[in-house]
């Protein structure tokens, strides 16, 4: 077990390297490759921590679909590439960056001293019990979730178009 | 394994994405930052759902349905901010203040 121990300390490390280069980048592509990086190692953790299905899940959902979306996004909306020092509000740092200390201490202070226990790692898999558990148990919000995924495509799809219908009466 | 070092990274991610809002001027770049913040809600469920060993395994069910809902949050997300791009030619937050008193 203690190569275990190792293993994840290195991840964290790496999780947490990658994070700050998300945030404090000052290109836009650098930042979503950022993200893929502190998305895999994630879904490492998750393996680590044996949770297969959603490690698998994270892979095919964020890393396939969600930064592809974003790339698409960057590049449709015409963001500088390469270095760009206008990425940054220079006025909210010294704040942003007070804000969200304060913020990792009050939680960081909560969960060292409220939670202290150990895991111990179990091969085997847990996929097959899950998919019981969420087709019986929890199939109510299974089925609304997909309904809320139809209902932000049509949106997406609404929002994102050009009404042509809205473009004629500006022109009369 | 102990646990809190996870934790902690969790709560660092969190803070990192915080700051991330607070500070990037580009609409994407403010989603990139939401993303992360959900990423570590679904490092602490999983980091739950192993310590407590939970027989109904709510930590991973909870953290699939949060990866949806983040799937389709992006969607939408960057359709308005696609929507706000062709009507003021920029996706800079700071220029979006049309419901600001």
């Amino acid at each position: 077990m203690e190569i275990f121990e190792i293993v994840t300390y290195f991840i964290l490390l790496a999780l947490l390297s990658t994070a700050i280069r998300v945030v404090t980048t000052s290109n836009v592509i650098h930042a979503a490759i950022s993200l893929v990086f502190t998305l895999a190692l994630t879904a490492i953790l998750f393996l680590i921590l044996s949770t297969e299905f959603v490690a698998l899940v994270l892979v095919l959902v964020y890393i396939g679909a969600v930064i592809v979306l974003f790339l698409f996004g960057i590049m449709i909306t015409r963001a500088p590439l390469g270095k760009n020092a206008e990425l940054d509000n220079d006025k909210n740092k010294k704040l942003g960056a007070a804000i969200s200390g304060a913020i990792f201490l009050l939680f960081s202070y909560i969960l060292i001293n409220g939670f202290n226990g150990n895991v111990t790692i179990t091969s085997g898999s847990s996929t097959e019990l899950l998919g019981e558990i969420l087709l019986t148990r929890f199939i109510f919000p299974f089925e609304l979730v997909s309904f809320v995924l139809l209902a932000a495509l049509i949106g997406g799809i609404t929002l994102a178009r050009k009404d042509e219908a809205l473009i004629d009466e500006d022109q009369v | 394994m102990i646990v809190q070092p996870v934790l902690v990274v969790a709560a660092a991610l969190f803070s990192l994405g915080i700051y991330g809002i607070l500070v990037r001027r580009n609409a994407v770049m403010v989603l990139l930052s939401i993303e992360l913040i959900l990423n570590s809600v679904n490092i602490n469920f999983i980091m739950f759902d192993t310590m407590l060993a939970d027989t109904l395994m709510q930590g991973q069910i909870f953290t699939i349905f949060i990866i949806t809902i983040a799937a389709a949050e992006v969607g939408i997300g960057l359709a308005i901010v696609l929507m706000l791009f062709r009507n003021r030619q920029t996706a800079n937050i700071n220029e979006f203040d049309l419901m600001k008193w």
